[in-house]
């Protein structure tokens, strides 16, 4: 864990906020002059968890630069909803670019800022799992390779929601999407395939690699903001729940959040040069029906007879992620 | 046109797109009732003075909790704490260990003198208060706080009551029950010592009074026919422990025995333990489950050595011994007697069968209503005769400390009411904040502190007081362990969750309001909110 939980201040320890402690040891969500990076009035669906991790980690980064940010924004959900020309809620520099080639962008605006000698200005790219794993990829290979001065933030809601849910490389197995349909032999997506891009970003060597979910504020803050301490190609992959594509309830985004990490569906940690540095302990460990029943992704597991095996199969993922990342606490079971 | 190529309209912010009209539902911030607070027979208010605690602000948290309750001290050794029953963190880990926070309070307002604010002015009506023990002092403290000039008139030399007659010193030393009274008397409350209201209606012309309050304490020993030998040794339990108080210790002799089952009983076999008895037996006619003292109470005697015989009752005693008969419990739970017998050696039989409440300072009172005993009382705590109120042992009603004082609290705002020709309607109670209600994601894990006790052998021996307090960093630890059940503690969790920034932040103390020109009713707020102050309310379309 990047950050130490704070002990002993039962009444809270876990909230985004907390009046017991000192002024500096506070949030950044839980101050009354953060940014709002992504200000009231986007058109985000109700409960979106791409909006709420965007303004997290967004104002996280502004307070960690001292407002010294620019963001260059993939096509996507994010772009969609926040930036309807000629309405925005960004309250930062940011840029569109098209779908494939933020990392570009972003590499352009860093190199623009070099040769103007403007260092304290810091340079973000932001996209969806689509616009990283997928459709931008080159891109932000080349970025890890030439180790440009990037923060790449990925929101992973694992498929393309913004054009109606499809199939992206970043959807888990056995998902129902609107072209893997939960029909045939092996319904929803196909085991086996897709990316693990915290992974291959980490194959790049490049000093910090990081996931965080919306789950955990304080874990996501502190990611952040020890990004901003380096310089390089740094990569943030911030796992975002989306109730519409999912189909869960708008109110549940927070927990199918910390379920997937409970789990251990999505293990999260922080790398450093391609080797692991840390990783948040699962706190109370959980079989991934629990994450998987709530989301009608899903459902077709649960029917008439239910999909024991391909459950099985989930859990085994999952059991190797905890295996793999030791997320298990010593002497848990 | 002053505009880059391609570009035809200015940009615009957001802000003009008001999402709060998708919503179908709504948040709405609530003030639910702890458990705790709806288990206090004292009605304090407990779930906020843990909250001023928490912050270290000791002061604070005391004013809050004698708001309610003038005793803290006192509830902190000897209340039975339903309040810790009730706690909701008893289903994650222990209940918070309410009680010892508020005797660390108690001991710290001690410690550092706080006092009791005066009135802010006075009402000019007079107020007869009978008998200084918990219900009385409280409905002293209250009625003052009011702005009434409050007399007692207590029947025995010290003021205390059955705090004083009736608990063991190894329970409650004697110098935190003087501080708490000496504090509700600096007040301007006038207490006349041994000054027995013989007839309280002329008491009340006497001394020319608006009102009375009746709070006399349960004195009388009951007794139960029990065919003995003319020299056996057979007293009752309020006796002995009245004479406690005085200078001469009882000869209970080195083998006693103790006949009932309710904390009296307890308290009497623990007292003889310590007067030197090789032997104190209690011999109850039920089973444990079936016994009214306090677990606890069991607990701690058990580990003194006292010792318990079930399902017993006394046939016969002796000079020198008793004869017990076996019971069994019927299939209603009721005790019937199997013949079956049995002699226990013993050199004094001590009587714990319930207590009885002198009720002669009311002969000549039109209008009342006696039943059993005790003296029935409307809602408002008056009895039949008007301006007349009754509380505590007097009324029917559970016999502790704690329901004395609540009574007292009770009966104070209905006199000041009364007295100023009104009625007091209490206010609606809050929806009762249940388990089901929070979200336990949000607290650590922290097992509840226990209390240290004293040695067994200096509780067989010394009458020190048993149960130890809490220091302070273990009474803040304690007091940071309260969930704050249906209360908001602002810890900014709607702030941060809301994807829409539709929370809008007041400020320390001020909680939070909702912007609904935005807010789409996502429900996240309150699904995520700890301690359930946000409810969902479906909005009308």
């Amino acid at each position: 864990m990047p950050f130490q939980p704070i002990k002993f201040y039962q009444t809270g320890t876990f909230t985004v906020g907390n009046r017991l402690l000192a002024a500096d040891e506070r949030s950044v969500q839980a101050n009354m002059q953060r940014t709002n990076s992504l200000n009231s009035g986007h058109r985000a669906c109700q409960g979106c968890g791409e909006a709420l991790g965007a303004r997290y980690a967004i104002d996280a980064a502004m307070n960690a630069t001292n407002n010294q940010l620019i963001a260059a924004n993939a096509t996507g959900c994010l772009e969609v909803f926040s930036t309807p020309y000629p309405e925005t809620s960004w309250q930062i520099p940011w840029i569109h670019s098209l779908f494939g080639n933020t990392a570009a962008v972003a590499t352009g605006i860093a190199a623009a800022l070099k040769v103007k000698g403007r260092r304290e200005v810091r340079v973000i790219a932001q996209a969806g799992d689509g616009g990283t794993t997928d459709i931008g990829f080159g891109c932000l290979s080349g970025l890890f390779e030439r180790n440009d001065d990037v923060l790449f933030i990925c929101y992973d809601n694992e498929a393309y929601m913004n054009t109606g849910v499809q199939r992206s490389s970043a959807t888990p197995p056995a998902a129902r999407t609107a072209t893997t349909m939960a029909v045939g032999r092996e319904p929803g997506n196909a085991f086996g395939q897709g990316k693990n891009l915290p992974l291959i970003a980490m194959a790049h060597a490049i000093p910090y690699v990081a996931t965080a979910t919306v789950a955990e504020l304080r874990d996501l803050e502190a990611k952040v903001r020890r990004a901003m301490e380096i310089r390089g190609a740094r990569y943030i992959h911030i796992f975002v729940p989306c109730p519409l594509g999912w189909g869960h309830e708008a109110h549940d985004t927070i927990r199918i959040s910390r379920l997937a990490k409970e789990t251990g569906l999505f293990p999260v940690f922080e790398a450093e040069h391609g080797e692991v540095a840390s990783v948040s302990k699962i706190r109370r460990p959980l079989p991934v029906e629990e994450y998987l029943r709530p989301q009608k992704r899903f459902a077709h597991l649960f029917g008439e007879p239910p999909r024991l095996d391909t459950i099985a199969h989930i859990q085994a993922y999952a059991d190797r992620n905890i295996r793999r990342f030791g997320l298990l606490e010593e002497g848990a079971h | 046109m002053d505009k880059p190529f391609a570009i035809t309209l200015d940009v615009g912010s957001s802000l003009a797109n008001r999402t709060g009209s998708w919503r179908t539902n709504r948040p709405v911030y609530v003030d639910r009732l702890p458990p705790c607070n709806n288990a206090c027979p004292a009605g304090e208010n407990i779930q906020s003075w843990l909250y001023q605690a928490e912050s270290g602000d000791y002061e604070a948290a005391w004013r809050a909790l004698t708001q309610d309750n003038p005793l803290p001290a006192i509830m902190g050794r000897v209340c039975y704490h339903p309040c810790e029953t009730a706690c909701n963190r008893a289903q994650i880990d222990d209940s918070v260990n309410i009680n010892s926070v508020e005797r660390f309070l108690g001991d710290e307002a001690i410690r550092r003198g706080w006092r009791f604010a005066p009135p802010a002015n006075e009402s000019g009506k007079r107020v007869l208060i009978v008998g200084a023990g918990p219900s009385g002092l409280s409905a002293a403290y209250h009625l003052r706080c009011l702005g009434h000039h409050v007399t007692i008139h207590e029947a025995g030399p010290v003021a205390g009551g059955m705090m004083r007659f009736g608990i063991p010193k190894y329970r409650l030393p004697r110098d935190v029950l003087e501080a708490e009274v000496r504090r509700i008397l600096d007040m301007g409350v006038e207490l006349q010592l041994q000054t027995k209201v013989e007839d309280i209606l002329s008491s009340m012309r006497v001394g020319e009074f608006d009102a009375a309050f009746l709070a006399v304490g349960a004195h009388i020993g009951k007794r139960a026919y029990i065919p003995a030998g003319s020299a056996a040794r057979m007293v009752d339990a309020v006796s002995l422990l009245r004479s406690m108080e005085g200078e001469e210790r009882p000869m209970l002799g080195r083998r006693v025995v103790v006949y009932g089952g309710g904390n009296t009983a307890l308290d009497v076999a623990r007292t003889a333990k310590r007067l030197g008895a090789t032997e104190s037996i209690i011999v109850y006619r039920r089973t444990r489950e079936k016994m009214p003292a306090h677990d606890s109470e069991v607990e701690e005697a058990l580990q003194e050595g006292v010792m318990i015989r079930w399902l017993s009752t006394i046939r016969e005693a002796g000079d020198t011994s008793i004869t017990v008969e076996k019971m069994v419990l019927d299939e209603k739970g009721f005790p019937q007697p199997t013949g079956e017998l049995e002699t226990l050696e013993t050199d004094s039989v001590v009587l714990a069968l319930g207590q009885d409440v002198d009720l002669s300072l009311l002969k000549g009172v039109p209008d009342l209503v006696i039943r059993d005993g005790v003296v029935q009382v409307s809602p408002n705590m008056m009895t039949g005769y008007l301006g007349i109120f009754a509380g505590g042992d007097m009324v029917p009603s559970e016999r502790t400390v704690t329901v004395a004082v609540g009574h007292g609290k009770k009966a104070a705002r209905h006199i000041d009411a009364w007295l100023r020709g009104g009625r007091y309607i209490a206010p609606a109670k809050h929806e009762l904040a249940t388990f089901d209600k929070l979200n336990t994601w949000y607290y650590s894990d922290a097992p509840k502190t226990v209390r240290p006790t004293l040695d067994i052998v200096r509780r067989q021996s010394t009458f020190d007081e048993v149960v130890g307090g809490l220091d302070e960093t273990n009474a803040l630890y304690e007091a940071r362990r309260c969930l704050s059940c249906g209360n908001c503690f602002e810890c900014d969790n709607c702030y941060g969750v809301c994807p829409d920034n539709a929370v809008i932040k007041l400020g320390p103390g001020k909680r939070f309001e909702f912007n609904f020109d935005y807010c789409k009713g996502c429900g996240l707020c309150a699904a995520e909110c700890p301690c359930g102050a946000i409810q969902m309310v479906p909005e009308k379309i």
